[in-house]
């Protein structure tokens, strides 16, 4: 119906339930109706990846999909990456702000779901593999080596290992 | 860039979907909406009624048969495609040509059967189906009809499929043991749609190539194979010369346009190229001699 169907959604681990309009894309919903506006929108037609979130812990455009869509499914946006409690930042926010990942941060919210769900399922990746995974997400000021850098980061934190200010030093020349 | 507004429907049973097709006037089904809803943002689609195929349970199973082939359902999707050891053992071009579809994002939500109902003409899988000579399955509240993969693709965006039909799986037939293939494409960056691409497979026995497939995409308003190049390489041995005459057909009969991303000749050039390249590829990548 194009009237507005009820929905139930975790959003960040918190259910919600809300009314949307099926013309209204998830990243719409999440932004304007949930007010969560981490989630950035650059192309909405899925080029750009600057909506990159994680549905059912798996990477999606959330322009290409409808609210409605939503309905039953776990949401991460890039406000559930922090400890919900201690407000401790996840290991790859901590390892992007080691690097100096970004410059205007558009970009980075799709970079950093992007980048989680790359280290879900790898967790020791290359950097051609990280590399790889995040060709879908474009960014207009860095250039991606600090990016990289960051993801890199945030391996060494993950695993515990921190000398990687040491190991980013080393791959300057790269 | 947001949709203009339409009618949402969600059937819960095939029943309940093909009945909502048979109704309705200016119906799509939306599978992954990795390209509908694109579309429809940018305002190149405006249905009327939306009928959301993702509860179709029925619909999600990617299955090998007993005899070796492979059955892709509706809602399979690229990633799970190529995450499958199954897939990657039964059904090879499938499984290589996943990887090349768009970015992970893309591939979580787009199904297979979405990409050959599509009939996007640069897309890989309506190529490789072409070169597997693919079973795809439609299914709609008159009847079903099971249409092989050659007769399925009728031009830009076109197939044979009615409004009130559903694709509701594509079947690859088993994979013969002395068979080697490959996906090859040139894309202008990685995940982008290719400029030219090319699904091919060989078989070999005493060293002899006794059929062949060479599936191109993005050179056509369809997926295209090019049979004469395919008769160069039928009775030769497998080796560099052949794949080069093969390819040397392959670009004297296709006729590419010139567009934004590439002019005709350099397609033809790519598409010669791609010959040679994939097939070597296909043959490396088995061990066999080249
Ligand atoms: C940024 C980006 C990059 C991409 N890059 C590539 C690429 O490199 N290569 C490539 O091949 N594709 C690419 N795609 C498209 C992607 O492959 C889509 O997944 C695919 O084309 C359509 O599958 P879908 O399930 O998303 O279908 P949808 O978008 O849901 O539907 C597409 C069309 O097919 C029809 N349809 C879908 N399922 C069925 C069915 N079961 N029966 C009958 N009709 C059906 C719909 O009505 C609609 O007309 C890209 C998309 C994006 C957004």
């Amino acid at each position: 119906m194009s009237e507005p169907t009820v929905i139930t959604m975790l959003i960040n681990g918190a259910p919600a339930t809300i009314e949307v309009e099926p013309r209204t894309s998830l990243a719409d919903l999440i932004r304007e109706e949930l007010g969560l506006t981490g989630t950035h929108l650059g192309c909405e037609h899925g080029v750009c990846g600057a909506c990159t979130i994680l549905v059912d812990g798996e990477p999606v455009r959330s322009c290409l999909m409808l609210g409605v869509q939503a309905d039953g499914k776990n949401i991460t946006t890039i406000e559930g990456l922090a400890d919900p409690i201690s407000g401790e930042m996840h290991p790859i926010q901590k390892g992007m702000h080691e690097a100096h990942g970004f410059q205007c941060s558009f970009c980075a919210p799709g970079f950093l779901m992007s980048a989680v769900a790359l280290l879900e399922d790898n967790p020791n990746p290359t950097r051609d593999q990280i590399r790889e995974e995040l060709g879908g997400n474009v960014c207009r000021c860095t250039g991606y080596k600090t990016i990289l850098d960051g993801v890199e980061a945030a391996v060494s934190i993950k695993s515990g290992d921190n000398t990687s200010s040491t190991n980013l030093a080393a791959e300057v020349d790269r | 860039m947001k949709a203009p507004p339409f009618e949402y429907h969600r059937p819960s049973s095939l029943d309940e979907a093909l009945g909502l097709l048979a109704e309705l006037d200016e119906a799509k089904i939306l599978a992954g909406g990795q390209s509908l809803l694109p579309l429809m943002s940018l305002r190149l689609g405006r249905p009327e009624h939306v009928v959301d195929i993702g509860d179709l349970g029925i619909l999600d199973s990617l299955v090998v048969e007993p005899d070796g082939s492979v059955r892709v359902g509706a809602l399979v999707t690229h990633r799970q495609v190529e995450t499958s050891a199954e897939v990657a053992a039964h059904a090879p071009l499938l499984h290589a040509a996943a990887p090349m579809i768009g970015h992970r994002p893309i591939r979580t939500r787009g199904t297979v059967c979405g990409s050959i109902a599509h009939a996007d003409p640069a897309a890989e899988m309506p190529a490789v189906a072409l070169a597997c000579n693919a079973a795809i399955t439609a299914v709609s509240s008159r009847a079903a009809r099971e249409i092989a993969a050659a007769d399925f693709f009728e031009g830009y965006l076109q197939t044979v499929i009615e409004p009130d039909e559903i694709v509701t799986r594509v079947q690859f037939g088993p994979w013969p043991r002395h068979r080697r293939g490959a996906v090859v494409e040139q894309s202008r960056r990685s995940g982008d749609y290719a400029i030219i691409g090319l699904a091919c497979w060989l078989d070999i026995e005493d060293n002899t190539i006794t059929d062949a497939a060479l599936s191109f995409f993005g050179v056509s308003d369809t997926p295209i194979r090019v049979a004469e190049a395919e008769d160069v390489l039928r009775g030769q041995a497998p080796t560099q010369s052949t794949f080069s005459a093969a390819g040397r057909t392959a670009a004297g009969v296709l006729r590419p346009t010139s567009d934004i991303h590439a002019s005709a000749n350099y397609r033809r050039h790519l598409a010669a190229v791609l010959t040679e390249r994939g097939l070597a590829k296909a043959t490396a990548e088995s061990g066999e001699t080249r």
